[in-house]
């Protein structure tokens, strides 16, 4: 999970000439590796042909077929939604309380404790989801439902927390909770190793100025890093957009509705996971589609996410 | 932050103007009485107790710092507090995690749960265990075979793959070629984990026939969800293998093959294993591309070529959601919770080996 954004030393000046006596061991041996590569190509190659193959039957067959009796796009809309949701909740929990954290472990723990906190949240990243999914429906569920509780009764003339509240509190809210929680040792990490990166001058020339210390990250730390966090974000929100498990099991899935406190909704990859191994005939192709649609948000998302890093860059401050 | 406040209202020593060392802490206890005094008007509750006590102790010690030490100093106290209070909140859920985890996957957990598989187990077994006081019978041995199998035949599929490509980017890419495979092994590291066994789903469609499900199919999605990550972390590595190596091979007349077999990897190859072992620890604890390719059972299966073959991520997720028993969910629920347990234990194993060959092997520097 040590996403560095630092440049890779530059390792191109070596000797590549001599290409007119090439042994027959060097020929091999580099075929072999181009060979690999371009095999990454194929499969990525691949993984686009065989979903679009598999995907294809739903847009020719008769949108009554379609699960749902109204054509691919009104079965799969609710589920972008869905996901787009689960994902938003998760990064609105999750980016402040993860640079809270990045932060205290760059700038505010004692030098010896922040390291150890460093092992923590990396090895926190390392935990499977399928355990975030049992945590979340067994643990979490039943602590949070009176939190929503709490809001259908109160703030139910806003749309988004109009009762009845689920009474398992298996809802849109405790599943976005749990991606937050998920979410956030990957956010966490890659802000904390920006935040580290700072040059020391710029922060101790800062100091040195009479800054206090909110003022040195403010003016020094925080610019320096603005990218890289961006990155780290956007990094989160691709594995929020596509993480199954959690979603899959904590949430009480169902049909649209605007309330996230109550059952209902459902996300693209967990609407997969459940249906996928008991479908048959063309539910199989409705749901390797709804899986392209997903492979080609979360794509866009990873791309956008590296133009904002490369075009922010050079603006950064750094160097 | 405008100068306008260094006005020099007090006599100028070093210590005016500025708030007894204690009285961070004075204030946090006469918040939490504070905030103690109110959760008991409204109602008693930790979280309510806890929440209030902080918002109090935030907002009196930027009053207090305000006056006394100017707004600079208040916004800095505020940010502090409100880092920390981020931090402490953080904690929460993932202590809740590890807690919950240990204190419920102990309960089934032992040599029995790792030997026994789940062959003939049902929800009559379980009722009697509920209400009998039978022993808690049936374990985990199906999945853990199955998990090795599949997470080393991806391994055996990725890590060549991704250790070439790594080398053809480092000591042979130039131009288009090598630029197109660092942008799509970009592109591979977003491929959500479902997508990536949707992949392998409709790939064995085609070539064995629709609804082929077996532990190879799990082995060909995990890889493609494995391969970018070991093609990232030995790239990194092989990177800052210095240049003076590979010169001082080239000036004994080595050639560029045997260059990068005995000087480049050997160097490296700390950094390699332990990202290698790394994205294993990855690997072996997704679930969502083996549920729609590797299928469930509840038996022994040692041939990853056919029939249904059980992991231990699959095996916590259909008993979480499907327990045996319905009416009797919990010896379901303690099984899933042991599962998830021995899981968590490989990971942070695999994570605490990484750390050990990176440290064992690594290159010695001539300082």
């Amino acid at each position: 999970m040590t996403t560095t954004t630092k440049a890779p030393p530059e390792a191109d000046q070596r000797p590549s000439g001599r290409r007119g006596s090439v042994r027959p061991g060097d020929r091999n041996f580099s075929i072999a590796a181009r060979a690999a590569g371009i095999l990454i190509l194929i499969v990525l190659a691949g993984v686009t042909v065989f979903l679009v193959s598999e995907a294809l039957p739903t847009f020719q067959a008769d949108p009554s077929e379609i699960e749902g009796g109204e054509g691919f796009f009104s079965y799969v809309w609710p589920l972008v939604f869905g996901t787009l949701v689960a994902a938003l909740i998760a990064l609105i929990v999750a980016t402040p309380l993860a640079l809270g954290i990045a932060l205290f472990i760059s700038h505010y723990a004692p030098r010896r404790m922040s390291q150890g906190l460093g092992y923590v949240v990396d090895l926190l990243a390392a935990i499977p989801s399928v355990v975030y999914g049992l945590w979340g429906i067994q643990w979490l569920a039943p602590n949070v439902q009176g939190a929503w509780a709490w809001l259908a009764e109160n703030l139910g003339f806003i749309p988004l927390f109009t009762g009845p509240a689920s009474a398992t509190g298996r809802t849109m809210m405790t599943a976005g909770l749990v991606l937050a929680v998920m979410v956030l040792p990957i956010i966490t990490a890659v802000s904390r190793e920006v935040f580290l990166q700072t040059p020391k001058l710029h922060e101790e020339a800062a100091l040195a100025l009479g800054a206090t210390r909110w003022e040195m990250i403010r003016m020094s730390v925080i610019p320096f890093g603005k990218p890289g966090v961006i990155g780290g974000v956007m990094l989160g929100l691709g594995r929020a957009l596509g993480e199954t498990m959690a979603v899959a099991m904590v949430l009480s899935t169902g049909g649209f509705t605007w309330s996230l406190v109550s059952s209902g909704n459902n996300t693209i990859a967990a609407e997969i996971a459940l249906d996928f191994p008991e479908s048959s005939g063309l539910k199989t192709n409705t749901l390797i589609a709804a899986g392209l649609v997903l492979f080609v948000i979360t794509l866009g998302v990873n791309m956008l996410a590296r133009w904002i890093v490369s075009r922010r860059k050079e603006f950064s401050g750094a160097n | 932050m405008s100068a306008a406040t260094s006005t020099p209202r007090a006599t100028s020593t070093l210590t005016s103007n500025q708030l007894h060392r204690f009285a961070p802490a004075g204030l946090l206890v006469a918040a939490a009485a504070v905030s103690a005094g109110l959760a008991a008007v409204i109602g008693f509750s930790i979280p309510l107790f806890v929440f209030l006590g902080i918002v109090i102790f935030a907002a009196a010690l930027t009053a207090v710092s305000a006056a006394v030490e100017g707004r600079r100093k208040a916004t800095d106290r505020l940010v502090t507090t409100l880092v920390v209070t981020a931090f402490a909140l953080a904690l929460i859920p993932l202590i809740a995690v590890v807690w919950s985890v240990i204190g419920n996957g102990l309960s089934a957990f032992g040599v029995d749960f790792l030997t026994t598989s789940m062959r003939n187990v049902t929800g009559l077994q379980d009722q009697q265990t509920m209400q009998d006081g039978a022993p808690l019978i049936g374990g985990a041995y199906h999945a853990l075979v199955g998990t090795l199998i599949i997470t080393a035949l991806a391994t055996a599929i990725s890590v060549p793959i991704g250790l070439m490509t790594s080398i053809y980017l480092v000591e042979y890419g130039r131009g288009r070629l090598a630029r197109a495979i660092t942008f799509f092994v970009d592109v591979m590291t977003g491929i959500p984990s479902i997508v990536a066994g949707l992949f392998a789903a409709a790939l064995f469609a085609v070539l064995f026939g629709v609804g082929t499900r077996n532990g190879f199919a799990g082995a060909v999605a995990l890889s493609v969800l494995m391969i970018p990550v070991v093609v990232r972390s030995s790239e990194e590595m092989l990177r800052i293998v210095p240049n003076e190596l590979r010169e001082a091979a080239y000036a004994l007349g080595v050639p560029k093959w045997r260059m990068i077999v005995r000087v480049v990897i050997p160097t490296a190859i700390s950094g390699i294993a332990s990202g290698v072992t790394l994205a294993i620890a990855r690997v072996v604890g997704e679930t969502a591309p083996l549920i729609v390719t590797a299928g469930f059972t509840s038996s022994i299966n040692t041939n990853p070529f056919s029939d249904w073959m059980m992991s231990l991520p699959s095996y916590v997720y259909s008993l979480a959601m499907r327990p045996l028993s319905g009416s009797e969910p919990q010896p379901s629920l303690d099984r899933a919770w042991a599962a998830a347990f021995t899981l968590v234990i490989i990971v942070m194993l695999l994570n605490l080996i990484a750390r050990l060959i990176a440290k064992a092997f690594a290159p010695k520097t001539g300082r």
